[in-house]
């Protein structure tokens, strides 16, 4: 066992350490079937996409990854050591940071508060232990900077800054609290195709940073451009795992929407079978024309 | 191995910038006029000056020191429990139960010291304990069942209402409390919570003191603390606050408490201005220090606001409550006024944050 671990952890530095790894699990909410059977991996350095429709289970992995809510069966490990995580600050203290669609930023507090919010650095002792607000204004600007973020006033509410905007100072935070594993909930959703490769490339950043990312998203597109892995959902079930060089964007995107599913759609979708010469129109159409 | 470093290490991705950024040419965009503007209580303040020029025209005696230091004695009553209120609005809650509670507070401890016949401090104290205890329960209770605040201290203010007047109805036989001014402690005590200090000829209640003091450390918690930050967030996004680990539920029980203390405040300076209670007060009172609040620029949906605008808003209240008195009106127009105020006061507040932030 000892000398496993070692070969596991020596062969880990050389390049991809598992961070987290799923294996087989389940979540149900009563008797509805949420996530089943969900088997994934997160590395170091490497950038896990999960895709799904809406409804597939992306957002109960992500839960149960975040520590918002525990899985029912299989095993969930952090570094190799089986965890259940009863909240999403034992997820935090454990490197797993969570950037979530709906963003979780305080839209009217300024950006620096926002940054710091739930690890606010403190200064002085006893009671007059304070926030050491001039050290959060500089290092807020200067963690974003980093990123390549050149905020004009890191004292303005964050809800006047862009989603995308948003978005990057989440993934920045995350970085600067040192994260080991990024999980972000379909970033791009809501934005423009300029934005989202601003955040995409952000996205890259951290991953090239070390961080181990978890890419949740139902655009093939994106999550093809940076994923190394791909898991498929469906309908609560996994149907696919693939690493890059398995799959081509098509097939990827062909198994997204939903593959003979959308064969289907398409037979569905077709047009009625029309009466010959009607020009399109159904044919019943044409006595009232004559008329 | 690296991975089992602590998580949040920041000395790894953290540090000073590679090359410290120069000041931003763009900041020069944001006037100290635009952080003026951007400052919650803003409105308050042009609201309050107004108000003060309407009575030093109007009224003549409004200007003596002696008709300031009423007004602000006034102002100070409400203040005192202003300033919580205020909290726990940006926190995002209310507290229905906040006006009956000062009177519970000053019952439990009149009854307590002549019950036992003990010295005024032991029911100085009970009652402390026994204040922060309802707070508890508002807190505790908003928490665990995740009822809206306004349905709980609705419920909780019903209850106190009863209680005050069932338990002084039936130890005392009648709906105030007995005298306690002979008792042991009670001039020390009165000394604490009820008297008054002469400044250059002018008698100053010590409340205003209080106030401003409670004013100064609200403050504080609010813009320097760990907790202050905590009590932005749980009002400006629960969900989000809770997902960066922000302790929501302490928070808000922290805030309710906090109520419950400065209702205890108040509650020994009722009892202890005269020696006795009327079971029956404190009713209504709860949605003045609400309304200070919101005149002082605190957001209702929580999340924004200020402990000095709460102390503005009890301001206006204490020179509107007693400026009617010294113009020789009718009292009966103060509930108008008061509610004029309130209406443009939001108005105003939300015109201001408009144009703050649209050019931000």
């Amino acid at each position: 066992m000892t000398t496993a671990t070692t070969t596991a952890t020596t062969t880990a530095d050389a390049a991809r350490t598992t961070l987290v790894e799923l294996d087989d699990v389940s979540k149900y909410y009563g008797t509805v079937r949420a996530l089943e059977g969900v088997s994934l991996e997160v590395h170091a350095g490497e950038i896990t996409c999960v895709l799904g429709d809406n409804g597939a289970g992306k957002s109960t992995l992500i839960k149960i990854i975040a520590g918002l809510h525990q899985h029912d069966a299989g095993t969930f490990r952090i570094d190799g050591d089986e965890v259940r995580l009863g909240n999403p600050r034992e997820a935090l203290d454990r490197g797993i940071a969570t950037v979530y669609q709906d963003l979780a930023v305080v839209p009217l507090m300024p950006v620096w508060r926002n940054f710091f919010l739930g690890s606010e650095p403190r200064k002085g002792t006893g009671p007059f232990k304070r926030l050491d607000t001039a050290y959060m204004r500089e290092t807020t600007r200067s963690a974003l900077l980093r990123m390549g973020i050149d905020l004009r006033d890191v004292d303005q509410p964050i809800g006047t800054l862009s989603g995308g905007e948003r978005q990057c100072v989440a993934i920045a935070r995350a970085v600067h609290f040192g994260a080991k594993v990024l999980v972000l909930d379909e970033p791009t959703a809501a934005l423009g195709v300029k934005q989202s490769g601003v955040v995409l490339k952000y996205v890259a950043a951290a991953r090239d940073a070390g961080l181990g990312v978890v890419l949740i998203t139902h655009n093939p597109h994106h999550a093809y451009l940076v994923g190394d892995r791909f898991v498929l959902l469906k309908r609560g079930a996994m149907s696919g795992g693939y690493l890059k060089n398995g799959i081509t964007l098509d097939e990827l995107t062909r198994q997204m929407a939903g593959g003979s599913e959308l064969e289907v759609l398409r037979h569905e979708l077709e047009r009625a079978p029309m009466a010959a010469g009607a020009n399109g129109y159904p044919s019943e159409a044409e006595p009232n024309q004559v008329k | 191995m690296s991975l089992t470093a602590p998580a949040r290490e920041p000395g790894t991705t953290s540090g000073p910038a590679p090359d410290a950024p120069a000041p931003d040419e763009r900041l020069l965009k944001t006037s100290p006029l635009r952080r003026l503007l951007g400052r919650p209580e803003l409105g308050s303040v042009v609201g309050a000056l107004a108000v003060f020029l309407f009575f030093a025209v109007i009224a003549d005696s409004f200007l003596r020191a002696s008709s300031l230091s009423t007004v602000l004695y006034a102002a100070s009553t409400i203040g005192i429990m202003a300033v919580p209120v205020a909290l726990l609005m940006i926190g995002g809650e209310f507290d229905l139960s906040a006006g009956v509670m000062v009177t519970s507070s000053a019952l439990i401890s009149s009854m307590v010291s002549y019950q036992m016949t003990a010295n005024v401090w032991v029911g100085v104290g009970v009652s402390l304990l026994v204040t922060l205890a309802f707070g508890l329960f508002n807190g505790v209770l908003l928490t665990r069942t995740k009822l809206p605040s306004f349905i709980i201290t609705l419920g909780t203010f019903l209850m106190l209402t009863g209680m005050n007047l069932g338990f002084t109805k039936l130890i005392s036989g009648t709906v105030s409390t007995k005298s306690i001014s002979d008792m042991e402690g009670f001039a020390s005590a009165r000394a604490l919570f009820a008297s008054q200090l002469t400044l250059g000829g002018v008698t100053v209640k010590v409340t205003i003191l209080w106030w401003l003091a409670l004013v100064a450390v609200a403050t504080w918690i609010l813009l320097r603390t760990r907790a202050g930050n905590w009590i932005f967030a749980v009002g400006g996004n629960e969900d989000a606050a809770r997902a960066v680990g922000v302790p929501v539920s302490k928070t808000k029980i922290g805030l309710y408490m906090g109520v419950a203390f400065a209702a205890w405040v108040s509650g020994q300076h009722l009892l202890l201005s005269y020696d006795v209670v009327q079971s029956g007060e404190g009713v209504g009172n709860e949605l003045i220090y609400i309304i200070a609040a919101v005149i002082g620029g605190c957001l209702i949906t929580g999340g924004y606001g200020s402990a000095v605008g709460s102390a503005v808003g009890a301001l206006i209240f204490g020179m509107t409550s007693k400026g009617i008195v010294f113009a020789e009106w009718n009292p009966d127009w103060f509930k108008f006024f008061l509610g004029a105020m309130l209406l443009l006061a939001t108005l105003l507040n939300a015109w201001v944050r408009k144009r703050a932030e649209a050019t931000s």
